[in-house]
């Protein structure tokens, strides 16, 4: 049961092949079975999960047929879920029952989808590695010595798994398209502003997006589909309808050009995955499209303009956390200051208090224009580029990480080696565009990740190109367990 | 471009965080070299680009000045670490 797709579970339900208590259940079973090897929940929400599929069958019952209702699926646990733990994989939130529902958690809930617990995941999403999470490290399902990505790794782990048919994440910088490569699963980043971030705590405002991790692109579709949408109380949310994600998925792909950044394929990247990644657009020519060498020549710049505007934005964004309305206090603390000090410094993580001292040093007065403009500025340069390319093409295609799942602790003594982990994919994020991961390919056992990036808003066409790959191969089916 | 530990002791004052005397050293080491990694976007000539700071340069939506949400701190203070008559209550500040 635990093989469907996230569209198999919805039309068994409305077929009446087995009830949303029965499949929510065996989820929950398959997760207090398997996930103590994984680590890829950090809450399960049973009780509720047993409540809402209880209500979803009365519904379905008497002849309700929206498609996500009485479908389980798993929360990252950067979304506030009302009466639900949520910590952001943080201890500042080790405690905190969210007392309201984030946007994105109120659609899926008012679809009738059933919520099986919050995913692990990097302390407040900093990290590619799930090596920062307070809750211990997520492990890769193919091979559990290695990293599952990050950071939406919990997310990955649990979809490759099947131990949830589909989970909600969030991408900065990779975080979602680098753990779906990583787990051999399909990774969508919609549009900046395309779905609310009311709720979503926040890391880097101007950066973050949510989107669904899923098996196929047709589940993406099907969550998109509740996900999206303009909400007022998100002030960079996008006043733009919301289509069915589905209706294009079978358009042919006859005429379609395909851009190849050169800076992508250049030194650096591991022969073999390379052969990988051209395997898969000879795929794509055999479905009629043709390809095209294009160039994004600041593309270098991307790592370094981001690691200047995301600690800016993480570390005002994190000023919120000083123990006086939610998350953690330090124990007795003898004045103010020291409440604030000690809560903050007991509370996060070395990664995070990293990236909190280089958001204020690239901040301060002095270094504002050095940093923070010139970061601003080349960011223009980077997402100009984009725009360029996409007036020669329809979409880019690249590796979607350097590399598949590395070992544990291989790249957490240099912080640079992990920075340079999300070298293919933070250009996209910088430039506010959408873009997939599907798994294209297996390198020694392990999955490989293509990243297909669009224009703006232009999801509908993505999920039709990585939907079209997926009915002529069979990357996506592949599991690392029964 | 380097950085010493008292500057890093500074900033993580301003950010009012605390480091002990043994990880400051490893604290310091690691952002310098961050530090130094980003100094390449000074090779880049930007003079005539606006800088950016919304993908697609959206500006700051207005809604109209009318009370939408319902009073919930009760409901909101449950999670403070420690509140009363609906105050949220910290260390002494002035004596």
């Amino acid at each position: 049961m635990h093989n469907k797709t996230l569209s198999e579970i919805s039309s068994g339900l409305r077929n009446g092949d087995f009830s949303s208590e029965e499949i929510t259940r065996h989820f929950l079973n398959r997760i207090n079975q398997l996930d103590p090897q994984f680590n890829s929940f950090i809450a399960v929400t049973e009780e509720q999960a047993i409540q809402q599929a209880r209500q979803a069958d009365k519904m379905i019952s008497a002849g309700e047929t929206q498609a996500l209702l009485g479908v389980p699926f798993a929360h990252k646990d950067i979304f506030c879920t009302e009466g639900v733990l949520t910590t952001s994989g943080s201890k500042m939130l080790e405690n905190f029952i969210s007392p309201y529902d984030s946007t994105v958690a109120a659609n899926l809930k008012r679809a009738g989808a059933v919520n099986l617990g919050k995913t692990n995941m990097d302390e407040f999403a900093m990290g590619s590695s799930n090596e920062t999470s307070f809750f211990g490290p997520v492990k890769n399902p193919w091979d559990v010595t290695r990293v599952p990505g990050g950071s939406s790794g919990g997310s990955a782990a649990a979809v490759a798994a099947r131990l949830a048919p589909a989970a909600t994440a969030t991408d900065t910088g990779g975080s979602i398209r680098q753990p779906a490569s990583l787990c051999g699963v399909t990774g969508l980043k919609p549009t900046y502003g395309r779905i609310s971030r009311w709720g979503m705590i926040a890391f880097a405002s101007s950066l973050d997006q949510a989107g669904p991790i899923t098996q196929t692109a047709e589940d993406a579709a099907l969550m998109l589909n509740s996900m999206a949408g303009f909400d007022p109380k998100d002030s960079t949310s996008v006043d733009q309808p919301v289509p069915d994600y589905r209706a294009n998925l079978n358009d042919s792909l006859k005429g379609l050009t395909i851009g190849l950044p050169k800076e992508y394929f250049a030194s650096g990247l591991d022969p073999k995955l390379e052969n990988i990644i051209q395997e898969a657009i000879s795929e794509y020519q055999r479905l009629g499209a043709t390809v095209k060498e294009v160039s994004l020549p600041n593309s270098s710049l991307s790592v370094p303009v981001y690691y200047v505007i995301a600690p800016a934005e993480c570390s005002t964004n994190l000023s919120r956390f000083d123990g006086v309305r939610y998350g953690y206090r330090c124990a007795e603390p003898i004045n103010l200051e020291d409440m604030y000090t000690r809560t903050r410094s007991e509370g996060f993580g070395d990664e995070v208090k990293r990236r909190i001292l280089i958001g204020t040093y690239v901040l301060s007065s002095g270094f504002y224009d050095a940093y923070y403009i010139q970061a601003q500025k080349t960011r223009r340069l980077i997402q100009q580029d984009f725009v360029n390319a996409f007036e020669q093409v329809d979409v880019l295609m690249a590796p979607t990480s350097p590399s598949p799942a590395f070992k544990f602790d291989e790249k957490t003594a240099d912080p640079l080696t992990m920075y340079l982990e999300d070298i293919y994919t933070i250009g996209v994020n910088l430039a506010g565009l959408p873009g997939i991961s599907i798994p294209a390919g297996q390198l020694d056992g392990l999955p490989v990740g293509l990243q297909i990036i669009g224009n703006y808003f232009s999801e509908s066409k993505l999920l039709n190109v990585a939907h079209q790959y997926q009915q002529v191969t069979g990357w996506h089916k592949a599991q690392p367990i029964d | 471009m380097s950085i010493d530990s008292k500057e890093i002791e500074k900033l993580a004052d301003l950010a009012r965080l605390k480091f002990d005397q043994e990880q400051l050293g490893e604290v310091t080491d690691r952002i310098a070299s961050v530090l130094d990694f980003i100094d390449q976007l000074h090779q880049t000539e930007t003079q005539a680009i606006e800088p950016m700071a919304h993908p697609m340069d959206a500006v700051q939506r207005l809604r109209a000045d009318k009370v939408t949400e319902s009073n919930q701190r009760e409901k909101y203070q449950q999670v403070a670490p420690a509140t009363e008559n609906g105050l949220y209550l910290v260390p002494k500040v002035i004596e």
